[in-house]
């Protein structure tokens, strides 16, 4: 057992890409830590009475609020005179983040809170059964967004979360990747160390909701990476500070290993609009490599 | 200290000698005066809290309930649609047991919109977990708020309160008010002390999930505690008369009950028409009385059956409705005499003074009039009927 | 009094999630290891422990058998075999 303070003994799906990517948050961000959670997967398989993986102090009250928990709780240790003592990370999924949270974490953002506030993003509502949310990405087959004669699944793009937070003026956005661990928690510490609000929004594959082999956890969120459709940025006072550029692999091989994806396999046309999402964000935030 | 001050302005005051940690809120009315005095307290360096300016009731009661967490005593206020917003969170609230302290302004609810005065905003998060106090006049709204965070902050009980003051006729309403000193409140209110938190020196998980297992008994405790907070009040309320000299039973009180035949029970500030209704009809030799339920939730049912059990009349004035059924109070009212041994012979129901209407004092005497009659279910008073003929045709 | 729900740190580790093992689990070869640590670093079920070359290992009571340490290993040094093979 390595010394984590997200311990053994949780109850996520086997190569669950939250589970990886909450452990490396909170081992990067230290025991000196107080942790608000929306509902969702992460909360329901870390703590289930009596027992719990945290091992920091760790509040979960309902679906939408865990940025509004955090506010009080940063209130609370402000009031106490450890505001700078101790780090307060809000953390939901992308269901809990981008729709039903947006409000309660717009107003944390708005008001300037000391708080990290963590996005763990597998582009769909997993715990009640994998149906579309407002980050799930176009195309995709959920069962809310099922495909069908008439639907080739989900109609829209993901809502630009990481554009929303920073266009707050918050002082640190990030995008991140259960793919890249060490780059997480090096964003992890680099906003901790920051004070006011910070958002990161981690891509965390689910081999349930994606239908991926459970080995394949961190090579698609990778692949998500590397074919430009989950572009790794950093934003700094509002301008973009830092990017992962990328030697574009066509978005097929990250589309390929996915059941959520099947059904645009044999359908070029649609595969093409996702390749061109992918080039957009090539170009829009510079990520291609260029050749030295 | 007696000041004349405003409903509001006296809740602040009372909050303010409370010392809350952090105070969160959001805009509505008739709460906004109360929020308004505090935030100006805060800003005024008179209080050393954190005020936070919440963009909805929601993440105002979530606010709170992280900050009681921490083991921070904090405060919220709202009133009807607000209070309807936060009822998700007010739910989690009590079953997690903070003892969160809210001021309710009591107020009609939507649709129609309306913004003055009734019970059913209140009335519908009975069920909620939390006490509920219900204030008679400005003096008894400051004097639950003590009692309020006395009670929930204990260390046997832990759950939140809810102190209801009608909207603008107590918020907005003037009245000549006893404030107690710093030093008597501090003798009263030790300050909080959290038996559970938030603490990176020893890491606890709140709020976690809750299987088939154990869900039962969590719900079952809740409502044990409510009991003993039934017991405990009344005790409360004896320390209370002996710093501030104000006697309450804070469970219920009984005004001209002795040899009444004909009583009216009530909640919130309509009691102190029904008193002088009492006592204008007291001097015309007529036997009448009021009991004022002051604490909804834990609700005294032994308390009322013992005012009432040999009361020949009583009329139960609800300010709200479960539509489609019996109305709220009166309902429960009734269901304390069901399988004893005395009860009074006609228990009437009158739903009064929604969205504001006036209750004067000839309605009350109406339902005292009516009283000597057959027996009443939901009888609306001074309804205009002509107004029902009205059609959007 | 029951009802506050509170849970004591760490204590999921009651929690054996082993049996979750249908079919596979890993088998650290201890051969070309080169400590790089990105089996522990991925592990979701935070059971793999180890320091140094060739030292790593993971627990059985809690791995799930997922097998994104054999993926990540950039030495191949970790094998996904049989539940029941030595």
């Amino acid at each position: 057992m390595s010394k984590t303070l997200f311990n053994s003994g949780h109850t996520a799906c086997a190569g669950c890409g939250q589970s990886m990517a909450a452990r490396l948050v909170i081992d990067a961000a230290g025991s000196n830590t107080i942790v608000a959670n929306n509902t969702g997967c992460l909360e329901v398989f870390s703590t289930k009475y009596p027992e719990t993986s945290w091992g920091v102090p760790f509040i979960h009250s309902l679906f939408e609020n865990a940025a509004a928990v955090a506010s009080g709780i940063e209130s609370a240790v402000k009031y106490l005179g450890k505001g700078d003592e101790i780090n307060i990370i809000a953390q939901a999924g992308d269901g809990g983040t981008a729709d039903i949270g947006l409000q309660a974490l717009s107003g944390m953002l708005e008001r300037g809170h000391n708080i990290l506030y963590v996005c763990y993003d597998n582009e769909a509502y997993m715990n009640t059964g994998v149906q579309r949310s407002g980050l799930t990405p176009f195309d995709t087959n959920t069962t809310t967004s099922p495909v069908g004669s008439a639907s080739s699944g989900n109609l829209r793009p993901k809502k630009p979360m990481p554009e929303i937070a920073n266009a707050h003026g918050i002082p640190y956005v990030a995008t991140a990747s259960a793919g890249l661990p060490l780059d997480l928690q090096r964003k992890v510490k680099k906003a901790i160390s920051i004070k006011g609000p910070k958002y990161i929004q981690v891509h965390v594959p689910c081999p349930l909701g994606w239908r991926h082999e459970t080995n394949l956890t961190i090579n698609v969120a990778k692949l998500a990476v590397d074919t430009g459709l989950y572009p790794l940025i950093e934003y700094e006072n509002g301008i973009i500070s830092a990017r992962r550029q990328i030697t574009p692999k066509p978005v097929e091989e990250y589309l390929k290993v996915q059941g959520r994806f099947k059904h645009l396999l044999k359908n070029p046309e649609e595969i093409k609009k996702i390749q061109d999402i992918a080039d957009n964000n090539i170009k829009k935030y510079g990520l291609k490599l260029e050749a030295s | 200290m007696k000041e004349l001050l405003e409903g509001s302005l006296a809740v602040a005051e009372i909050v303010r000698l409370c010392k809350p940690g952090v105070i969160s809120a959001y805009p509505i009315t008739p709460q906004t005066h109360i929020v308004e005095e505090l935030a100006q307290i805060v800003a005024n360096g008179k209080l050393n809290a954190q005020f936070v300016n919440v963009e909805s009731e929601h993440s105002a009661a979530s606010t709170v309930l992280g900050s009681v967490a921490c083991g921070v005593r904090s405060y919220t206020a709202t009133s009807s649609q607000g209070l309807f917003l936060m009822a998700e969170v007010l739910y989690n609230i009590a079953g997690m047991r903070l003892p969160v302290i809210m001021t309710t302004a009591a107020r009609a609810i939507s649709a129609p919109i309306n913004i003055w005065n009734d019970h059913q905003d209140v009335v519908s998060l009975r069920d909620s977990g939390w006490i509920q106090f219900h204030a008679e006049d400005i003096q008894e709204a400051v004097d639950l708020h003590l009692i309020a965070y006395r009670l929930g902050e204990d260390k046997s009980i832990m759950l939140p309160v809810m102190v209801c003051i009608d909207g603008f006729i107590l918020t907005h309403g003037l009245e000549t008010v006893n404030m107690p000193s710093q030093e008597e409140v501090d003798k009263f209110l030790p300050s909080y002390k959290a038996p559970y938190k938030l603490d990176v020196t020893n890491p606890l998980t709140l709020g976690p999930l809750v299987d088939p297992e154990f869900y039962t008994e969590a719900r079952f405790a809740l409502n044990e505690t409510h009991k003993e907070a039934l017991a405990l009040i009344p005790k409360i309320t004896v320390e209370f008369s002996k710093v501030f000299g104000r006697n309450y039973n804070g469970l219920i009180e009984g005004y001209q009950m002795k040899d009444a035949e004909r009583v009216i029970v009530a909640m919130g500030s309509v009691c102190g028409t029904v008193k002088d209704v009492v006592d204008e009809l007291r001097k015309k030799g007529k036997k009448v009385g009021l009991l004022k339920i002051t604490s909804l939730r834990p609700f005294p049912a032994s308390y009322i059956y013992e005012a009432l059990k040999n009361i020949p009349k009583v009329a139960v004035i609800d300010r709200a409705l479960s539509l489609g059924s019996f109305a709220p109070l009166a309902a429960e009212i009734k269901a304390v005499f069901f399988g004893r041994p005395k009860m009074p012979k006609t228990i009437s129901s009158f739903v009064v003074g929604l969205g504001g209407r006036d209750i004067t004092r000839e309605s009350i005497k109406e339902i005292f009039r009516l009283l000597t009659g057959k027996e009443k279910q939901g009888e609306f008073i001074d309804l205009k009927p002509e107004l029902l003929k009205e059609s959007y045709e | 009094m029951f009802g506050p729900l509170v849970c004591k740190p760490g204590s999921s580790r009651n929690n054996k999630t082993g049996p979750w093992r249908t079919e596979l689990r890993p088998k650290f070869l201890k051969k070309e290891c080169i400590a790089c640590n990105m089996c522990l670093v991925v592990c979701p079920e935070a059971c793999i422990s180890g320091q140094g070359k060739n030292n790593y290992d993971f627990d059985p009571d809690f791995c799930k058998g997922c097998g994104n340490c054999a993926a990540v290993c950039p030495k191949k040094d970790i094998e996904m075999v049989k539940e029941d093979s030595a």
